[in-house]
């Protein structure tokens, strides 16, 4: 039951781009068509669940008994940073297939906030899912972070649903480019406001 | 260039928001209001301007390969000084600003700025850069913060003039793409005009 | 511009970088221990003297247990408790304080922290007509639960689930103090 409410309340409620606003520079960045923003969806989907995990144990086993929690910021991004390239050479030799797909989106996901402020979310907010306040478990967090990276997909993928029927249409000079599509994604917003108050 | 130039550079030409479109997470999320936009920019270009001035420093002692690596890990390294400085004198805007204080390391305008200019020109020029992107991005940041507190609370800076509660649709997250959208098309023909 | 990249000037820079910001970092860290301590104590204390009537000396911190979960509170000799409260609200953890006199009494509340809807249940913090109902209320003329659930508390307007969530959560901090006076009270 708690598993359950950490996805809904981490796809829809907190949706991570259209209400916590984390990863938006990628988001605007890759959704003009279909086909790329579904490749880094998985992308990040692949690199959050894992820097999740990682920065976990690090976090639990490493930082907080040695009392360092300070170099949380510096050390999460190294280890991400390091991660993002090991996933991309062993996705090179194990699996060139999904290497292509992804690929090109990997290098890019370093600087992508969402990984890095899912990563600091996890070990130092309290969450409370149908019960009293508590940190996430190490199970907990991995559920959180894949949902929460379902979550980007989601809105990734609809979005540049919307913004492919966009590139057709004929535009207001001014309007052209982000703007719209920035009008479009508050649009977005506010069908997600719908979900809030459910968990 | 003149040394007032590369200041100015940031405001309009360069503009880190409107025209460049870099570090939209902090723009979107922390400008509920005038003031916590104007904190979020401050907060950034004091990580900006001295992480141009020390990687200008170390940059031509830099192998190429590791570039980046040094570049992040002194970016972050400035971000945990702000960090721990900002726990210790100002607790509540930290509280406020919350997770994108630690963001900060991700913000691509710091790291953009490292690689496009920090690392070619000298020290004086690169502060100067740092100071002009700097205020760009907090004087754009806080004229979101603005337009969405009068819009959003009928308040500025705090201070109340409009009665009752406002369009509260400004202050939640619809509101913060739709004014960005808009503040986008004035801008942007504004440059056309001229 | 940059030098040649050869393993041995990568591995000497990178760990001299590293080496620097460490020991830069570890300085800061040092310097900032104790203001950061301090201003986390100076938070906590001008929380617990708004919600409990004027006091001296320093309060103690400890904890209770009761019905799963555990509270934090504060005792401060001669004046009352100060329970730390949670609940979920609309937007995630509603935190409060609620000062409790040595007679029983709620003094006052205070939010500690909230991720309430701005204008909306984020009033929990500001909206005095709601706050006011919890100072000096006496738990055991009052039915601590809102009045659309058939309580005596009004709730703030549009913002019901923020207000049962505050509710709560001084009508769990009264039980918690029942628990911890437990020996001593006659109730």
């Amino acid at each position: 039951m708690e598993y359950l409410l950490i996805i809904i309340s981490a796809i829809f409620v907190n949706n991570i781009l259209l209400a916590q606003f984390l990863g938006i520079c990628p988001f605007l960045g890759v959704s003009n068509k279909l086909s790329t923003a579904t490749g880094m969806s998985g992308a990040v989907c692949f690199v959050i669940t894992l820097a999740t995990v990682v920065t976990y144990l690090l976090n639990t086993y490493v930082l907080v008994p040695l009392g360092l929690t300070f170099l949380q910021t510096i050390s999460f991004i190294l280890v991400i940073a390091a991660l993002v390239q090991m996933v991309e050479i062993v996705l090179k030799k194990v699996s060139p297939g999904l290497y292509q797909a992804l690929g090109i989106f990997l290098p890019l996901i370093t600087t992508n906030c969402a990984v890095l402020g899912v990563a600091l979310t996890v070990v130092t907010k309290e969450f409370a899912f149908g019960g009293s306040a508590h940190m996430l478990n190490l199970a907990e967090s991995t559920v959180y972070a894949l949902a929460t990276s379902i979550g980007y997909g989601l809105a990734m993928i609809l979005f540049a649903g919307l913004r492919e029927q966009l590139a057709g249409n004929d535009v207001p000079k001014p309007f052209k480019g982000l703007p719209i599509a920035l009008i479009t994604v508050s649009v977005m917003a506010m069908a997600f406001l719908g979900f809030s108050g459910m968990v | 260039m003149s040394k007032w130039s590369l200041i100015t550079n940031g405001l309009v030409k360069n503009n880190p928001t409107f025209v460049l479109v870099l570090g939209m997470c902090p723009t979107l999320a922390t400008t509920t209001s005038a003031m916590n936009g104007l904190e979020m920019g401050l907060a950034t270009m004091f990580v900006l301007i001295l992480s141009n001035i020390f990687i200008s420093l170390i940059a031509p002692a830099v192998p190429d390969k590791v570039r980046i690596p040094v570049y992040i890990v002194v970016i972050a390294t400035f971000v945990t000084l702000l960090q721990l400085l900002m726990q210790a004198f100002v607790p509540d805007v930290y509280n406020t600003l919350g997770l994108f204080i630690p963001l900060i390391v991700v913000n691509c305008i710091v790291l953009g700025r490292a690689e496009a200019f920090a690392n070619k020109n000298g020290v004086a020029d690169s502060a100067l850069d740092g100071i002009g992107i700097g205020i760009g991005f907090t004087l754009s940041l806080t004229v979101i913060g603005i337009v969405r507190e009068i819009l959003g609370s009928g308040s500025i800076f705090g201070w109340k003039f409009i009665p009752g509660d406002g369009i509260l649709a400004f202050v939640m997250a619809p509101g913060a793409f739709l004014v960005l959208g808009y503040l986008m098309v004035l801008f942007n023909k504004y440059l056309a005009k001229k | 511009m940059a030098a040649k990249s050869s393993l041995k000037n990568m591995l000497l820079c990178l760990s001299l970088v590293c080496l620097c910001c460490s020991a830069l970092l570890a300085g800061t860290y040092a310097l900032t221990l104790e203001p950061i301590k301090a201003a986390a104590q100076a938070k906590t204390n001008a929380a617990i003297a708004e919600v409990l009537p004027p006091f001296e000396g320093n309060p103690s911190l400890s904890e209770v247990q009761f019905s799963g979960a555990s509270y934090s509170y504060y005792r401060a000799e001669g004046a009352g408790y100060a329970i730390i409260s949670n609940t979920t609200g609309f937007g995630g953890t509603l935190s409060i304080m609620v000062g409790i006199t040595e007679d029983g009494t709620v003094h006052n509340t205070k939010v500690l922290s909230h991720s309430e809807t701005p204008g909306l249940g984020a009033k929990c913090e500001t909206d005095t007509r709601f706050i006011q109902q919890f100072s000096g209320l006496d738990p055991a003329a009052t039915r601590l639960v809102v009045s659309k659930d058939g309580g005596d508390i009004d709730a703030i307007t549009a913002s019901t689930i923020t207000s049962r969530a505050y509710t709560l959560a001084v009508a769990n901090a009264v039980e918690a103090y029942k628990v911890i006076t437990g020996g001593k009270d006659n109730e």
